[in-house]
């Protein structure tokens, strides 16, 4: 390879078979205490329902499950070994106090049934995050009982519609411009809306004097993802908003890309009636390899009877609790109260930062994403040059003509040592590279990026076939995605 | 801000770089009277000493070092050291979902061995790679049991857990779904007859849990034949994972809806947990959520991608299968080491010492107070009726260090003075003997406070 990267170096990793592949009779890793009660017979107890064989269950040693899932673990790129640039995920740092405490023994081992009187400690981390967000985003009243962005989706929508049946019509549609999320029409869809697609304009943002032919009575509300998927500040917010408003329509926004905002500017102060926040992206709890997440809903007063129940309220003694006498609510969303354990560690990502600590934040993501398009302006295509905030999308139309497309590009990525940029979205864009810094990225690792991406584009001009094969340092090769979902195999099974 | 790597002199460079004057040049596009000028009102920046104290203050008004015997849809099974140790590796408590399939192996293994080890667990063909939790995936579960069916209505069993039945009446509020409940009969099990009663052509499918939210093991072949008869389906949920060791899995079951929070996840004062459905291979172009699935690569080694992708948001959009995007990958890892420490044999322990511990103090606390639903068997749960109100009996044993069962009138209030204890491995015998003892002190005064009050009566 002609053009060797700073970043990375192949070394060796280790081979790892299925773990059933790993088992054999009468190996164990587990222990139990002897019984302090009488032994039972489990087929009198149980009769027809008893249960005789586990099947195919693994029967391996501790040293083995070490090494099995260390082995594995290896086999992933992660935030803790480099910059992960995946656009409107928000790859950021996440910190370890935040594990530590949310594994504090009063925290991790509590029952969620237990007395409020026992449960003062959970109830105030509960209500000290929703102060925060509360302010954060200007909003009103919050609800942080949704498991994830998408089911918040779920959640904000619910309430929307709650909101227009108790005035006697639940309209509709809901707007969503075209350079939306998935998620976003799938949860209308959910909610029993139809879905309107509304275009952007030639600046990629909403096109407001669309926006307005499209807008009537039947709208229930537009979801509208501010920065958008463009990494682009909708500039006419104000207008949008009133757009909204004037038709007794609600504004939902998707926070997914609140990185870009906190300390800086409130969705509440611009017109915004309901949003979620993903605390999985924005707020630095881990993703995991694909999550838990957690999505709280902001919403405007206006909003605040149809939240789902319970909400936690002080009580006349002082004492905190859950209420869940809430005649007007949209119901529960999800057993219990949510992902708290998420919540304890996205307030202590709060506490860690203070306001000084979120702005500057705010500001250095914003100042990443700026200084990458900066880096590879000219040498990648910038579809809407509208100023940039924590996100920049690219495309592939000038390597596309050597025949080289984006996905191709984000495989090459990663034999220099990157997790690669979102590939092909937004939709709107062809061939879409949106890449998402996050403040976390020190100029040394954005130079290493930019210098991958800028020696891929020199590749792409002299030996495409390079890229277009890549990867070539991992342990696997390109899988084949359409054989897998032919005949899918789903799971394991023994020989025959 | 010790989490951000940038000094200032790194900060003006980078300015210089893009040609910005000052930071707020970047910030122009958001309109001036809408960004913000003063601080945002939240705590001061802390050291990460002072966090960890305040979180060590809010840990100690929280319950800690109670024992508890409270199940009820989240259960308190001892974790093997080795998850935390195994899940707090960066490269799996940091990475996104495996779409880059060459770079997330690790993940992607792991989810294949997590699907082979539910469908083992079961006996169902396929699982997907996790949802929300045990509550929304058997509200997911249902609508696809619809999409399946092409009918709109369900029957819900009483004895699903409260606040399960509470998820899917918000789901179904919208998509016009009508739901009807089946009760229970006195041996706390389903009520064949009402269920019998209760399906008509529309019906989609019968939600059960098994066992159930009294702890008591449903007649799962008998409900299913009713359910095919009829031409429903059966969505069987369930709550309680480590059951699985020792009871017969609900394999006559069309969709099976579970929450694996047993499997080595923190109670964690409800979340996050790990939800699961699993389905037969027939049915899974309708199945919600992620599916991990083996492949080759270009030199035939054996590899995993996520697949079956058109039936999610990010392809499919407004006719996805779900919204669901973001699932519970590391907590499915959890329950995967869980799994994997316990294996085929120890699972099966686990389950046997659950199931003791429960048959011991179901017997004990029987000498005292009206143990119900005795006619069908149980897992690791049951239902004490006692004479005094079971929040009365609680308020004292928390002197002990005591959280008692979960009183029962909330959620049902024919059952009154009813309370849900659950025992398992972790629960003591002397935990068990100082609760029973408690219980039989307040029946003891409320017998001999009716003795009194016929004794008065006598006299006067």
């Amino acid at each position: 390879m002609k053009h060797m990267t700073r970043k990375a170096t192949r070394h060796v990793s280790q081979n790892e078979n299925l773990i059933f592949e790993k088992s054999s009779p009468g190996k164990a890793a587990w222990k139990l205490p002897p019984l302090d009660v009488p032994e039972v017979d489990t087929s009198k107890l149980l009769g027809a329902s008893e249960r005789k064989d586990l099947g195919n269950m693994p029967e391996v040693s501790e040293i083995e499950i070490i090494r099995h899932f260390t082995r594995l673990s290896t086999w992933n790129y992660a935030i803790d070994l480099g910059m992960y640039p995946l656009g409107s995920c928000t790859m950021k740092y996440n910190p370890r106090v935040n594990e530590a405490v949310a594994r504090l023994e009063g925290l991790a081992n509590a029952h969620p049934y237990q007395p409020e009187k026992i449960s003062q400690g959970g109830l105030r981390i509960i209500k000290t995050l929703s102060e925060c967000l509360i302010e954060i985003t200007g909003m009103d009243a919050i609800t942080l009982q949704p498991a994830a962005g998408a089911h918040g989706e779920l959640t904000g929508l619910l309430m929307a519609r709650a909101y227009h049946q108790s005035k006697g019509n639940p309209r509709k549609k809901v707007l969503i411009p075209d350079s939306a999320h998935g998620t976003n029409p799938a949860t209308a869809a959910m909610v029993g809306y139809s879905v309107e697609n509304l275009k952007s304009n030639d600046r990629g943002i909403v096109d407001v004097a669309a926006l307005t032919s499209q807008m009537n009575e039947d709208v229930a509300a537009l979801m509208l993802t501010n920065p958008n998927t463009l990494g682009v500040f909708e500039q006419e917010i104000h207008k949008i908003a009133d757009v909204m408003h004037a038709k007794g329509g609600l504004l939902y926004m998707d926070g997914a890309n609140m990185n870009a905002l906190v300390g800086k500017v409130r969705p509440g102060d611009f017109g915004v009636d309901v949003m979620h926040l993903n605390l999985h992206k924005t707020f630095s709890t881990p993703h995991g390899g694909g999550g838990p997440g957690s999505g709280p809903v902001a919403v405007k007063q206006i909003l605040e009877p149809f939240l789902p129940k319970p909400v936690v309220v002080t009580k006349t003694d002082g004492t905190l609790g859950f209420d869940y006498d809430r005649p007007m609510s949209v119901g529960r969303v999800r057993a219990f109260y949510g992902n708290f354990g998420m919540f304890v560690r996205a307030l202590a990502y709060i506490l860690a930062n203070g306001p000084d600590g979120l702005r500057q934040t705010t500001e250095d993501a914003v100042l990443n994403a700026n200084y990458i398009r900066k880096g590879l302006e000219g040498v990648y295509d910038l579809p809407y040059p509208t100023p940039t905030m924590h996100e920049v999308v690219f495309s592939d139309k000038l390597q596309a003509k050597k025949g080289v497309k984006t996905g191709d590009i984000a495989k090459r990525l990663i034999d220099y040592g990157f997790h690669p940029y979102t590939v092909s979205f937004p939709l709107i864009v062809h061939g879409a590279m949106m890449i998402e810094p996050t403040e976390s990225e020190s100029k040394e690792e954005m130079d290493l990026f930019v210098e991958a991406m800028r020696s891929i584009a020199e590749e792409v001009d002299e030996d495409p076939q390079t890229v277009l094969t890549a990867p070539h340092s991992t342990r696997v090769s390109r899988l084949d995605e359409v054989a897998a979902a032919r005949k899918p195999i789903l799971r394991w099974k023994p020989a025959e | 801000m010790r989490y951000l790597p940038k000094s200032d002199a790194d900060r003006r460079e980078l300015l210089k770089a893009i040609g910005a004057r000052s930071i707020d040049d970047l910030f122009a596009p958001i309109p001036a009277e809408y960004r913000l000028q003063r601080d945002l009102k939240v705590p001061r920046q802390m050291a990460e000493s002072e966090i960890v104290d305040w979180y060590r203050e809010r840990s100690r008004e929280n319950g800690d070092g109670y024992c508890a015997f409270l199940g009820a849809g989240a259960y308190s099974h001892y974790r093997p050291v080795i998850i935390d140790s195994l899940i707090s590796r960066g490269e799996f408590l940091t990475a996104y979902t495996p779409y880059q399939a060459e770079i997330s192996q690790g993940t992607l293994q792991s989810i294949f061995e997590f699907q082979t080890m539910i469908c083992e667990l079961t006996g169902m063909e396929v699982a997907n790679a996790s949802m929300y939790d045990g509550s929304t995936g058997a509200a997911e579960a249902v609508m696809m049991a619809a999409r399946l069916t092409g009918r709109r209505s369900v029957v819900i069993a009483r004895s699903v857990h409260p606040e399960y039945r509470e998820v899917l009446a918000t789901y179904a509020w919208h998509q016009g779904m009508p739901l009807s409940l089946a009760g229970f009969s006195k041996t706390g099990r389903l009520d064949l007859k009402a269920l019998e009663e209760g399906i008509n052509a529309d019906t989609a499918c019968v939600l059960i849990q098994s066992p159930n939210f009294f702890g008591t093991i449903e007649d799962v072949e008998a409900i299913a034949d009713i359910a095919h008869r009829k031409g429903a389906l059966l969505v069987v949920s369930i709550a309680e994972a480590v059951s699985l060791g020792i009871v017969e899995p609900p394999r006559q079951a069309d969709i099976i809806a579970m929450e694996a929070q047993s499997f080595g996840v923190p109670l964690g004062f409800g979340g996050p947990y790990c939800g699961v459905i699993a389905t037969r291979e027939q049915f899974v172009r309708q199945m919600p959520g992620r599916l991990v699935g083996q492949t080759t690569d270009r030199n035939g080694k054996r590899g995993f991608v996520l697949t079956l992708a058109t039936r999610e948001q990010h392809i499919r959009r407004e006719k996805a299968t779900s919204n669901i995007c973001t699932n519970q990958a590391l907590v499915a890892l959890m329950a995967n080491i869980f799994m994997t420490v316990y294996g085929k044999v120890g699972l099966k322990e686990l389950a046997k010492q659950n199931l003791a511990k429960t048959a011991y103090a179901a017997e004990q606390f029987g000498r005292h107070a009206k143990v119900l639903f005795a006619g069908a068997p149980r897992f690791n749960e049951f239902v004490v009726e006692t004479s005094e109100d079971p929040y009365a009996i609680n308020s004292r044993l928390l002197g002990h260090k005591i959280v008692g069962g979960l009183p029962l009138k909330k959620f049902y209030p024919e059952l009154g003075n009813a309370a849900l204890w659950c025992c398992t491995e972790l629960t003591t015998r002397t935990s068990i003997d100082t609760a029973v003892a408690m219980v039989a002190e307040s029946e003891r005064s409320v017998q001999s406070g009716k003795e009194a009050e016929v004794t008065e009566e006598v006299t006067r």
